[in-house]
């Protein structure tokens, strides 16, 4: 047994150490308590509220979010507006439809069922709106980052005046924790930027970290249920390894050698 | 096949078994003689077997959800992790299903070349075992093609312009696997074919692999021949099934760590953003269970030279029975050889290591020193070896060193209380 648990330890030491191998450039990034880490890890309800609307007041007039649809922010483990508040959000929205049958297309309150909204409609027009630079869908940015949402909530806060030496052109900005420190993105969020209907400060801080969260949700719309799941999972297999040890003792005491 | 006829105790039994001896295959794997003194090493060959089942049953899934085209495929890999029922569960297990299945295969590979079990009369299924491992690593990398994110695209780019090497004729084969002039929808419809394909040989390979295995009966921690059936052995099921799924159920619990709590951890970034031919990501990095022989190819300056010093590194292998000269195979009994084990060991976790990091300055240099070491280890250290070493003396039964746990091991070379035994 004791050599089976130092087997057990190697690989457990093997497998901790692989995912060092990856970060290769190592950048300290702020962090913060993020409610959705850990075994029992949860969204904060009012955050992800607040984060969907830091979304739509600031991040959605250039960035799309393809893959999520109105009805996922009434979904269970996501912000969980009320049926009847997103269908509010949903119909507050423009959509093209159609064709009809006149063979035209039309517009009409968007739905529950429908994607959200893009900004601009393809790729190339959000770049000529934007200098050059696509603004990246954010559906699963939180996920396509190095540092996940220690990176965003970093990068949100991390706008600064250039070192000296460092010159930016037109409509490029310094951010320390952006690759290369220069973005084409302009510093989005400035304290009191929008009025929070729960009456949270919004500071800069605050609305990073909510805006974090709601990317977060965004990216793994599962994972409160994913945590949940894989705790039973756990608890399940373990009591189930106990058994079958002692089975396994129990059968191998037949003969005179240990296991 | 057991040495004693089976006869089913049915008349319908008998009736079948005559005609398709089932029951006798049945019976001959629930009695099949295992040495008794296996120790948690050899858990992993079951292991592998699960974690084989486990990729075929979610990628049999995955494939009713999947759209293998290139505007849809990474569009469907969202919509399976979101919209299809536990779809994000499925494709976490197939994810780092991949990853558990290298990890299990190199502790397996690792325990033969301690214990030699490659060695005499055991060849064929070291090399059934070869070829298995290089159809997985196929698998794999056209596996991670699928989703169609950016490491999949530059992945898929870099490992089959490395058949661009080929002298006259490369460029042509590189066109021929894409099916163009460059990585694109013909290249993932393709790929998507044979990954599909390939798992299925692998199981057959995998039949092949134990079939052999049960011809001369498994090695053992102590590398001698068992007489079977024996004292020395015991009948695979109950005793080896129980053991095996207890070890299973330790790896299980591994595994369920990964899906549910660091799901994407064993994967890069830069796969969640989708295939972009025009934008090259900063580094290239193939997964971690590719680390080591992509450090190799990088590690020669010469393309063509990488290639085959790559390729070299992988069928090196399947010429080790005959590399390795010496008699005994348990490395417990061969004190030189098991430091040079941990010495191969260490080389490979470095290689791994090396070849994450970009192969410029120390990390090359690194590098460099580490393939070196490893083509040295299996083609003059290792034949060297078995002339040179004194290794110890080795007990003639395995119920010996087990019963008294005795160190004397001349009188376990007494034939007398080898006749007690019998």
């Amino acid at each position: 047994m004791k050599k089976l648990l130092k087997l057990y330890f190697y690989i457990f030491f093997l497998i901790s150490f692989l995912p060092k191998v990856y970060a290769a450039e190592k950048v300290e990034y702020l962090t913060t308590d993020w409610s959705f880490k850990g075994l029992f890890g949860k969204f904060d309800r009012a955050a992800l509220q607040r984060g969907y609307h830091v979304y739509t007041e600031v991040c959605s007039s250039c960035h799309s979010m393809k893959y999520l649809s109105y009805r996922n922010l009434a979904q269970e483990g996501g912000p969980e507006f009320t049926e009847a508040e997103a269908k509010a959000i949903a119909a507050s929205f423009e959509v093209t439809d159609g064709p009809n049958s006149d063979g035209e297309m039309f517009t009409r309150p968007g739905k529950l069922s429908d994607k959200f909204v893009m900004p601009y409609d393809n790729v190339k027009a959000a770049q000529a709106a934007n200098g050059g630079a696509y603004p990246p869908d954010m559906s699963v940015l939180v996920k396509a980052r190095g540092g996940g949402v220690d990176y965003i909530y970093s990068l949100l806060q991390g706008y600064e005046d250039p070192p000296p030496g460092v010159t930016l052109d037109d409509g490029v900005y310094y951010n320390k924790y952006m690759y290369g420190n220069k973005i084409k993105m302009s510093n989005q969020l400035s304290d009191g930027l929008i009025e929070y209907s729960d009456g949270t400060k919004a500071t800069v801080e605050q609305m990073s970290k909510d805006v974090t969260t709601f990317l977060m949700w965004a990216a793994e719309p599962h994972l409160e249920s994913r945590h949940k799941m894989g705790f039973k999972a756990i608890v399940y297999l373990i009591i189930l390894t106990i058994l079958v040890y002692f089975s396994m003792k129990r059968i191998w005491s037949r003969i005179e050698t240990k296991v | 096949m057991s040495d004693h006829e089976y006869t089913p105790k049915s008349n319908f039994g008998k009736w079948f078994n005559d005609r398709l001896p089932l029951l006798t295959l049945a019976n001959h794997l629930t009695d099949y003689p295992t040495p008794k003194n296996l120790n948690y090493w050899w858990t992993f060959g079951g292991i592998l077997t699960f974690c084989l089942v486990t990729q075929i049953v979610t990628g049999l899934v995955l494939a009713m959800h999947y759209i293998a085209h290139a505007d849809m495929a990474f569009d469907s890999v969202e919509h399976i992790m979101r919209d299809v029922n536990y779809g994000w569960l499925i494709r976490y297990i197939h994810a780092n299903g991949a990853s558990m299945f290298f990890l299990a295969v190199y502790i397996h590979i690792f325990r033969s070349l301690f214990y030699g079990s490659y060695k005499a009369p055991r060849e064929i299924i070291w090399i059934i075992g070869i070829i298995i491992y290089l159809l997985m690593m196929a698998a794999a990398f056209m596996g991670y093609v699928l989703p169609w994110g950016q490491m999949s695209f530059w992945g898929a780019t870099v490992i089959t312009n490395l058949f661009s090497a080929i002298p006259l004729v490369g460029e042509g084969i590189v066109t021929w696997l894409w099916g163009g002039y460059s990585v694109d929808n013909p290249t993932l419809t393709r790929f998507f074919t044979l990954h599909y394909l390939i798992p299925f040989l692998i199981l057959g390979l995998v039949v092949l692999h134990i079939w052999a295995l049960h011809v001369p009966g498994n090695n053992n921690p102590i590398g001698i021949d068992v007489k079977k059936p024996s004292k020395d052995t015991v009948p695979f099921h109950p005793y080896i099934v129980i053991k095996d799924a207890f070890a299973l159920l330790m790896f299980m619990i591994v595994f369920a760590f990964f899906v549910f709590y660091t799901p994407n951890i064993l994967g890069h970034a830069d796969n969640y953003i989708e295939a972009n031919p025009l934008v090259t990501p900063a580094h290239i990095v193939p997964e971690w269970y590719l680390l080591p022989f992509y450090a190799i190819l990088r590690s020669v300056p010469d393309k063509l030279m990488g290639v085959i010093a790559m390729l070299s590194a992988i069928f090196i292998l399947a010429a080790l029975p005959w590399l390795d000269t010496s008699k005994i195979r348990s490395a417990v009994f061969r004190p030189l050889y098991r430091q040079f084990y941990w010495i191969l060991v260490a080389d490979v976790l470095i290689l791994g290591y090396v070849g994450a990091m970009p192969a410029e300055g120390l990390y090359l240099l690194i590098a460099r020193v580490a393939t070196a070491y490893y083509f040295l280890h299996f083609l003059v250290i290792l034949p060297i070896l078995g002339f040179k070493e004194r290794t110890l003396p080795v007990p003639l039964s395995i119920t010996e060193p087990v019963l008294g746990g005795s160190s004397n091991l001349a009188a376990a070379r007494d034939d007398s209380r080898l006749d007690k035994l019998k």
